[in-house]
């Protein structure tokens, strides 16, 4: 199509009719198509907003902060009311939850809901430095997920190793159990014998007459924590000797350490650092990750 | 700015205000029927029930943000679904530009609701104030006592249309009968009243008093347009090489030097954007095709073939045709740019409806826990862990039975459960955390990955879907 001529001699426009500006440069000139006046009016309101904006909200750069603005508004005072409202209309939910029996929370579908994603948030805070965000532990420090249990793994007794900690300094009630380090008195001979009878009561591979003669030495210094049969006591604190799971290795070198020089693991008490309420909101997370007694 | 100064023209300039002349025709009757149809559809839809059981709602068309659902109908689609609505917008964009490629703006003069709504206010503005010269006349008088009644009036009923808009449209929000005695008795949620108050001004003065102001100055969509027509687009034209010259008709005209244009000024007075359509294609021209009606009727009337004013594209009139034929149609519409459209158009229709009717009937995921991969229990077997998250998308709390197979001994547990079943509540998603455990000294606990297959049945239709996942053993 051939381009229509726009701007006639007469220098109005043949579709419309506006004028042009008057403004030409080389030859070329400038429609005026001229805006409603409100829209001039609705400039001006954005320009009356603006200012009102800068005066009553934070605005201005200054040195260290900014003008405050009249209404006083903060992002973070934003965020503290935010977090207040919410404790506030959780408030019921932590009452009802440190008030109930652990074992009987599971049966409140909308309190366990809350309980287990309240303590899956204090766990990845305070408790996945060591035990892992996976509550895989490592060695020295308990694996979380499986069915054997050191202090006792039903919601309450979860509930009191969290409260009061183990061998720590801060709680009088922290769990406490100390083993001797045999190395200070026991022949590297007996402790060899001993190690092969640990060895056996697991069914790992192991000399016999070395464990034999071990077996009398485990009734005699071993077996009031440990028990008999080597199955350990969750009273004191003493792992079961038979079962596949080993906080600090199961192997012969591992094992050898542990009786000659023992092993003493720490847990901070958290009843200084977490409420009550968050202190069973952990308990029961923990309960349900697949080991819960 | 001085305006009265001749090198300096004013850069902004007053509203003329526009009193559209009262039309009949074909075009207007189709207007009106399009108006009733899709307000009736407007005020009609969130009345509508469907039954879809004890805990979903019985509204049919309802958009749930509390709960992130929307009901179409027998169709339900979840946050995780949004691609429908994603795909619905994109078939509403390649829609326009296909029916702009080919009818040109009929989008404007037709279905827009700023045209319906400013349609309806000006029909009320003719109903209270008299048509065109009445109008005219009234706007001109000095304020008295009967100007005042009659432009509160208008208004009113202007203000009580706009609260009808603005209250119908919270209805797709929340179920219709509840909230409308929530919002009269004042205990409906803030939101619904500052949405409806919103939609009222917006409403009212868009319809009221902005009107072709929307189209000139406000809307970008016809800015857009520009680039998808061509001259084979079809518009709404003037057949200048019929009409011009224009003269005054006479009754015993035998003067053959003057064109069919008697220059009457109808299709300038019943204009709602204020143009005069014989000065060519122009950037107000919403199309709705009034001028058509209004030169038809007056052509019939001094005895002219009607379509001096028609819709037409710029090739008929460089070709000077008198209307366009069916052979010369199907051409136009056998454009490259109007097949793209269309097929651009109905591939993403049809993938919608593939995706709709392809939805499986029971959704479930499993993401294998990975930290850590397996664990080693105190008898020595080895259990690897997987969180399952079933849906229930019935209306009704459902129980699921998970089941497992493998090629190797291993046992399965549902978390905090006895049996290998669950309920799921209605309308909701849930996360269950599945054990599968290979016994000790098992070639699967000392071995490497296997795959092994979850499945999950519903128990209230005994659909079921199942899943490959993998097990890791001790051995990698």
């Amino acid at each position: 199509m051939k381009p229509r001529q726009v701007i006639p001699e007469s220098g109005d426009d043949i579709a419309t009719g506006p004028d042009t500006t008057g403004h030409e440069w080389d030859g070329i000139k400038e429609y005026n198509n001229p805006m409603p006046r409100w829209w001039l009016w609705t400039m001006y309101a954005t320009i009356v907003w603006g200012i009102a904006y800068a005066i009553a909200y934070p605005s201005w750069p200054l040195i260290t902060k900014a003008t405050p603005g009249l209404l006083d508004y903060t992002a973070r005072g934003a965020l503290e009311e935010d977090i207040r409202r919410f404790n506030a209309s959780n408030a019921p939910l932590d009452e009802a939850l440190v008030r109930m029996e652990l074992d009987q929370v599971q049966s409140d579908t909308n309190l366990y809901a809350y309980a287990l994603r309240g303590g899956a948030a204090v766990f990845r805070n305070h408790c996945s430095q060591c035990h892992g965000s996976g509550a895989a532990g490592a060695t020295g420090y308990p694996n979380l997920l499986d069915d054997d249990w050191l202090w006792g793994g039903s919601e309450d007794a979860i509930r009191y190793t969290v409260a009061h900690g183990i061998r720590n300094e801060n709680d009088s009630d922290a769990r406490f159990s100390q083993m001797p380090a045999y190395g200070e008195f026991l022949e590297t001979e007996e402790i060899d014998n001993l190690v092969e009878y640990v060895l056996s009561l697991s069914g790992q591979d192991h000399r016999i007459e070395m464990a034999v003669a071990g077996s009398e030495l485990f009734a005699e210094q071993c077996s009031a924590c440990h028990g008999d049969a080597g199955l350990g006591n969750q009273e004191e604190g003493a792992p079961n000797l038979t079962d596949a799971i080993w906080l600090f290795g199961g192997g012969r070198d591992e094992i050898r350490h542990s009786i000659y020089y023992s092993r003493y693991g720490v847990m901070p008490n958290w009843n200084e650092r977490l409420t009550e309420s968050q202190i069973r909101q952990v308990s029961l997370y923990v309960h349900q990750l697949g080991g819960g007694e | 700015m001085n305006a009265s100064s001749v090198n300096q023209p004013p850069l902004y300039a007053a509203r003329t205000p526009i009193f559209p002349r009262r039309v009949s025709g074909k075009f207007r009757s189709l207007k009106w029927w399009l108006l009733f149809i899709l307000l009736g559809i407007y005020y009609v839809v969130p009345w509508i029930r469907w039954d879809r059981g004890d805990a979903l709602p019985d509204q049919a068309v309802l958009v749930d943000m509390a709960h992130r659902r929307f009901y179409f109908f027998m169709i339900e689609i979840w946050p995780h679904e949004f691609y429908f609505v994603g795909g619905l917008l994109i078939m509403a964009g390649l829609g326009l530009f296909l029916f702009t490629s080919v009818l040109g703006r009929v989008w404007c003069g037709y279905a827009c609701p700023q045209t319906i709504w400013t349609d309806l206010f000006i029909a009320v503005e003719r109903w209270i104030e008299g048509d065109r010269n009445n109008r005219v006349k009234l706007w001109n008088s000095p304020m008295t006592f009967r100007k005042l009644r009659l432009r509160m009036t208008k208004w009113t009923v202007w203000l009580l249309i706009s609260v009808g808009t603005g209250g119908a449209w919270i209805l797709y929000f929340a179920d219709a009968p509840t909230l409308i005695q929530d919002f009269v008795t004042l205990s409906a949620h803030p939101v619904a009243y500052v949405t409806v108050g919103i939609l009222t001004a917006t409403t009212f003065v868009f319809g009221g008093f902005m009107r072709e102001q929307v189209c000139t100055y406000m809307c970008p969509w016809p800015r857009i347009q520009a680039a998808m027509m061509d001259e084979n687009s079809l518009t709404v034209a003037y057949r200048e090489w019929r009409g011009e010259p224009r003269g005054k008709h006479r009754r015993a005209r035998t003067d053959d030097s003057l064109g069919d244009c008697i220059d009457c000024y109808a299709c300038v007075n019943v204009c709602p954007v204020g143009i005069d359509i014989r000065d060519g294609l122009q950037m107000e021209c919403i199309g709705c095709a009034l001028c058509i009606d209004a030169c038809d009727d007056v052509m019939e009337r001094i005895g002219k073939p009607r379509g001096l004013i028609d819709y037409m594209t710029l090739v008929d009139e460089k070709l000077k045709t008198e209307s366009t034929n069916f052979h010369d149609l199907i051409k136009r519409l056998l454009r490259p740019r109007v097949i793209l459209y269309a097929c651009a158009w109905s591939l993403m229709g049809l993938g919608l409806l593939a995706a709709l009717f392809l939805r499986p009937d029971i959704e479930f995921s499993i993401s294998p826990v990975r930290n850590p991969l397996f664990v080693e229990l105190s008898d020595g077997s080895i259990r690897n862990s997987y969180e399952i998250r079933i849906k229930n998308r019935h209306g009704s709390d459902t129980k699921f039975s998970i089941g497992m197979e493998a090629d190797a001994p291993l046992s399965v547990r549902l978390e905090g459960s006895d049996e290998l079943s669950t309920f799921v509540d209605a309308d909701q998603t849930a996360l269950r955390r599945v054990y599968v455990t290979a016994p000790a000294g098992s070639a699967a606990a000392t071995g490497g990955k296997i795959n092994i297959r979850l499945r999950v049945e519903d128990a209230s239709n005994a659909a079921s879907a199942q899943k490959t996942t993998t097990f890791h053993g001790k051995g990698q």
